[in-house]
């Protein structure tokens, strides 16, 4: 036990053992070692808690008013009877368009970055701002697409599904290219060696060779972004605006969305309203879990 | 980058060079490409420049330097002029004070877990945990703000608020009571739990870099774990810390609805943590669908304020990371 090598798992006790009869303090030593460990255990329980209470609770005051008619029916009033169908209906249809818009522009970008752009000044620039745009507060996207799309002085649009999509799509575009990116350059080079020794020009190995060889990991970080997006409210209160009916329309009139219907739900005193809005937190909850479990699924099946 | 077909031998292109249609199919792929990664500086300067623009008559009005460290936010109504005062100083000092709160409980935290995941942490249990804390980052906000309201405020935030402020540290003016519901403090502590995974993600990657032979020199020098941890990792990983701790900065000033229902819409600068504030994002998302045109004007405004902000805590946080030497892979945190 005591006269093998160096050995990285067990080098602490070992450590400890040997010099144990020389440093007087060495006891204590260990003994602060312990504690510390405690104190990091102790700090793992404490950023775990609050999400299990959180599941708990959205669970525990929700999973109620979940039910036919909660995905079924809309909700006129929250002090009357109803459902989240034209909220779901809103974000799905605002989640779809933004996934529409920022993935394939996302992953070009991303295979500029990684394809062309290597050693570029310009590629750098590139990425430093989508990393600098990942922080952008989502209340500002919300601000600038209300200022560019919604208001007359920009593309006077007004208020709609386009708009709010709009708004989401910016803030996934980021996400998209950044961890399309590093998808990208999992892709080992001699992979486009070999395309481009058998004849290919840059575009056939890129999208026959390298896209294909990195799908599962850009399907992921595609789904990721999408359930970034999926949840967030901040920016379509002043892009998609809300409405209390299911809205098909593209673009022009108002849109439901789930998070806005939750926030209209808890902010007002009505029992019936504030049990729906658990019912919608449990809702998004369960939306970005499904994909998020879909995305690691999708990247552990299939490592590039 | 060079497609073989751009041989300067020009004596070879009639037998390699695709004719036509093909002949084109590469440099457009590539200017495609160029055009979409062109477009996310474009979206950026077509963001600030518009809002920037609309929101000029208020900055003009105001002046900037008035804007920021005015005291009183009183809308006017005018559809065409700037007719009411605006002073953002009572927002962006909640917007700050809820922020710092949540940086000093996350980053402590922060390291604690990292050093837990990287060091201690048995190999079976290093996924479920990281995925954990990862989970925080996708809990839409929304969910964050109800959970807040309806059960951390009333049952934990609240009580040990009351807590410390009847206890002798009450004495200190930024721990007295009256203690609200709604407050700075428990703002800060929801922005501790979002800004949470960003922060363990940049350190657990720094502390990963420690090199294996400064780790196993310690431990031959007779370190114990937590010497190793004290002395060789963290400060290793220090300046991965600072940049982690600039990055949840910058997501915590910008965080919008669950800050909006926590911090209680009060502007009166209390002194004291445990008091209602408001906060430059709640300030927009609360006002804003009832603004009349000079209202928005100045939301605008305070959002440009905020964006500004934001962008410098941002830049300085990514110079600080890239330093370190990450790049990639906290996008989705």
């Amino acid at each position: 036990m005591s006269t093998g090598t160096t050995n990285a798992t067990s080098a602490p006790d070992r450590a400890h053992r040997s010099i144990h009869d020389a440093t007087p303090g060495s006891r204590r030593r260990q003994r602060r070692s312990t504690v510390m460990t405690g104190a990091l255990a102790a700090c793992v329980v404490a950023a775990i808690t609050p999400l299990v209470l959180i599941l708990w609770q959205v669970v525990a005051n929700g999973g109620g008013a979940i039910g036919w008619q909660f995905f079924t029916d809309v909700e006129t009033s929250p002090r009357e009877a109803g459902g989240y169908l034209h909220g779901i209906v809103g974000t799905l249809y605002m989640t779809g368009i933004a996934a529409a818009l920022s993935i394939p522009v996302g992953v070009l970008a991303a295979v500029y970055l990684v394809e062309y752009g290597q050693g570029k000044r310009f590629a750098s620039i590139v990425r430093f701002f989508t990393d600098v745009m990942t922080g952008v507060p989502s209340i500002f996207v919300g601000l600038a697409i209300y200022a560019l799309l919604v208001v007359s002085s920009g593309a006077g649009l007004g208020f709609g599904t386009f708009v709010g999509a709009a708004a989401l799509a910016t803030i996934m575009l980021p996400i998209v290219v950044r961890s399309t990116e590093e998808m990208l350059s999992l892709v080992p080079v001699e992979l486009r060696n070999a395309s481009a020794g058998l004849g290919a020009r840059q575009w056939q190995t890129t999208t026959r060779v390298v896209l294909p060889a990195a799908l599962p990991g850009i399907t992921t970080s595609a789904i990721l972004a999408v359930a970034r997006g999926a949840g967030e409210t901040a920016p379509l209160v002043l892009t998609a605006f809300g409405a209390r009916q299911v809205v098909t329309a593209f673009q022009g009139t108002p849109q439901a969305d789930i998070g806005l219907l939750m926030k209209d739900g808890f902010s007002q005193p009505f029992a019936e309203g504030i049990e729906r809005a658990w019912a919608g937190g449990l809702t998004l909850i369960a939306m970005t879990l499904v994909l998020t479990i879909t995305a690691r699924f999708i990247a552990s099946r299939g490592r590039v | 980058m060079t497609p073989p077909t751009t041989s300067p031998a020009g004596s070879e292109r009639p037998r390699l060079a695709p004719t036509g249609r093909r002949h084109v199919a590469d440099p457009i792929f590539k200017l495609v490409a160029i055009a979409c990664a062109t477009s996310v500086l474009v979206l950026l300067t077509a963001m600030i420049v518009r809002t920037t623009i609309e929101a000029w008559p208020v900055f003009a009005d105001q002046g900037v330097i008035g804007f920021i460290t005015g005291d009183l936010w009183d809308p006017g109504q005018s559809r065409s002029e700037v007719t009411g005062t605006y002073g953002a100083w009572p927002f962006l000092y909640g917007t700050l004070k809820a922020s710092a709160i949540g940086v000093l409980f996350a980053v402590p935290l922060a390291i604690g877990i990292a050093l837990f995941i990287n060091e201690i942490a048995p190999a079976w249990l290093k996924r479920p945990l990281t995925y954990g804390v990862e989970m925080l980052a996708m809990v839409p906000s929304v969910v964050y703000a109800l959970v807040g309201i309806y059960f951390f405020r009333i049952e934990i935030w609240r009580p040990i608020g009351q807590f410390v402020a009847d206890s002798p540290l009450g004495v200190i003016p930024l721990f007295s009571g009256p203690v609200t519901n709604s407050s700075y403090w428990a703002a800060g502590n929801i922005l501790a739990i979002m800004i949470l995974p960003i922060i363990t993600a940049i350190v657990r990657e720094t502390f990963a870099q420690t090199p294996v032979d400064e780790r196993l020199a310690a431990y031959a020098m007779g370190a114990t774990r937590w010497e190793v941890m004290r002395q060789v990792i963290v400060p290793r990983g220090f300046p991965g810390i600072v940049g982690g701790t600039m990055l949840g900065l910058g997501r915590a000033l910008g965080e919008t609805i669950a800050v909006a229902f926590l911090i209680g819409a009060s502007q009166r600068r209390d002194g004291s943590i445990f008091f209602a504030g408001d906060a430059v994002t709640s300030l927009i998302f609360n006002t804003f669908q009832d603004a009349r045109p000079e209202g928005v004007w100045a939301l605008l405004a305070i959002g440009v304020t905020l964006f500004v902000i934001t962008m410098i805590v941002n830049v300085v946080a990514r110079l600080i990371v890239y330093r370190v030497g990450r790049t990639v892979g906290d996008a989705a945190v």
